[in-house]
């Protein structure tokens, strides 16, 4: 589904990827480990389309033929994105940005549709009051059904638990391992090896650039694995770390 | 064309409950009418005849701070990021940016225009169908190319700074023939020189436009 080749990209003389490789089969559910600052949103905003690899080449299998434009756009609209920012409009109540968002990807904009959304995220009652309103972690859970409002079959998820309370973290959770069991595939970025361990069919890790670690969840138990992910990265450090 | 009035409708309901363009934009460009209301009534220099450049560098100016205001409300919670990710032409993005800045620049020149009046003591009743032509020839030229330039200076530490550095080399041909139309309307001229002017602008508008149309998409990616 996705073919990564000798990915790098350069920020100025600084590199947030070296040499990346990696080839993701539909349905892989992909742990992407690394420092901060090892290029894991790099990799995703390279992915997501957001950003263009300085070499190398980064290919999604097109959902269709067409003309590039319209491939692209047919492309995006099979990846549900959810980087740090929960790219919701300040000034625009849950409704309004989620019947915008809903209006660009062409999917249904009835309020009783998106209602239903907003309260899967459990947000309900809260659907008519502007964002600015909202704490962080309202924000994060609305920023998840903004992100897969379209019901994408590849997910793309940067640190997608950092500033969930437990119940935002269980519902995710839970829509995580409903979507693997769907088939869908996803690459998530994660600081907590027992999570992802716990979410992922493949664990990577990245460090210095270059995948570091490439191995299937089941071939590697959570012991080993964490043997391994400090013998790269050094010690596990406490969950919900930072940007990459 | 549904995602076009969506993006258009979004960045109006945004503008209409903040109103952070429209008064910044207001404020600059009553600001400048009054400089040179007191600069030229000092001086030699006839006020009506001076109305049409200070006319169009107060549209300018505030055109500038009101696209800057545009694009930096998408960079607020990353919402340009949620915005290119939707399986829409980015081309389409442009054109609904380019329509909500065009008409709050209308706006905001109406206000200005009509303050204008009172500096500049211009009776212009039977001119306002050729007036309001030119300034919505002259404005859709300026943000056919301030959309795409917002969008690039957007991206880097200098935002603010930058808009006006790199958007007003490329859009002087707009503001030198806006100038000129408006002078025209102003002095009394025949109509039929009102051809020439026009017709730049409409050019220019199409040109770039275009152009920026088909390069939006690469100027929003890192």
């Amino acid at each position: 589904m996705i073919e990564v080749r000798g990915l790098a990209k350069y920020y100025g003389r600084q590199s947030a990827l070296r040499s990346l490789d990696l080839r993701i089969a539909r349905g892989d559910f992909i742990a992407l480990f690394g420092r901060n600052g090892a290029g894991k949103t790099t990799f995703l905003r390279i992915l997501a389309g957001l950003a263009r690899p300085s070499a190398g080449s980064c290919r999604i299998a097109p959902a269709a033929g067409g003309a590039g434009r319209e491939t692209a756009a047919r492309t995006r609209g099979r990846i549900g994105y959810l980087s740090h920012h929960t790219s919701l409009y300040p000034d625009l109540t849950a409704l309004e940005n989620l019947r915008f968002f809903a209006r660009l990807a062409g999917v249904p904009a009835d309020d009783a549709f998106l209602a239903g959304r907003i309260g899967a995220v459990g947000l309900a009652g809260r659907e008519r009051e502007p964002v600015r309103t909202y704490s962080r972690g309202m924000q994060q859970r609305l920023g998840i059904a903004r992100a897969f409002l379209h019901d994408p079959d590849l997910l793309l998820l940067d640190e997608p638990f950092t500033g969930l309370d437990q119940a935002g973290a269980d519902f995710l959770k839970r829509y995580l391992v409903g979507a693997r069991r769907a088939g869908k595939t996803c690459v998530m970025a994660l600081h907590d090896a027992e999570l992802g361990h716990q979410l992922a069919s493949r664990l990577v890790v990245i460090d210095r650039g270059t995948a570091a670690l490439d191995a299937e969840r089941d071939s590697l138990p959570l012991d080993a694995f964490r043997a391994r992910y400090a013998a790269i990265l050094g010690p596990q450090p406490p969950a919900g770390g930072g940007a990459s | 064309m549904r995602r076009l009035w969506a993006v258009f409708r979004k960045d109006l309901a945004i503008e209409l409950r903040t109103k952070d363009s429209l008064n910044t934009m207001l404020f600059f460009g009553i600001v400048v009418l009054v400089v040179f209301h007191f600069a030229l009534r000092s001086g030699e220099v006839e006020a009506r005849a001076a109305a049409p450049g200070v006319l169009w560098v107060a549209f300018a100016f505030a055109g500038t701070l009101g696209l800057n205001r545009m694009f930096a409300a998408e960079k607020e919670n990353g919402c340009l990021e949620g915005l290119m990710m939707m399986p829409a032409d980015r081309g389409v993005l442009y054109l609904g940016k380019m329509l909500a800045g065009t008409v709050f620049m209308l706006a905001a020149e109406a206000v200005i225009f009509v303050a204008s009046l009172v500096f500049f003591n211009l009776e212009v009743w039977g001119e306002l169908p050729w007036l309001a032509l030119v300034f919505f020839v002259g404005t859709l030229g300026f943000t056919a190319v301030g959309t795409l330039l917002a969008a690039v200076a957007v991206n880097t530490r200098m935002r603010e700074v930058l808009l006006p550095v790199i958007l007003f080399p490329v859009v002087l041909p707009v503001l030198i023939h806006a100038v000129e139309a408006t002078a025209l309307v102003l002095g009394g001229a025949d109509r039929g020189e009102l051809k020439l002017p026009l017709a730049v602008l409409s050019v220019f508008t199409v040109v770039f436009g275009t152009i920026a149309y088909l390069l939006f998409e690469h100027v929003l990616e890192d």
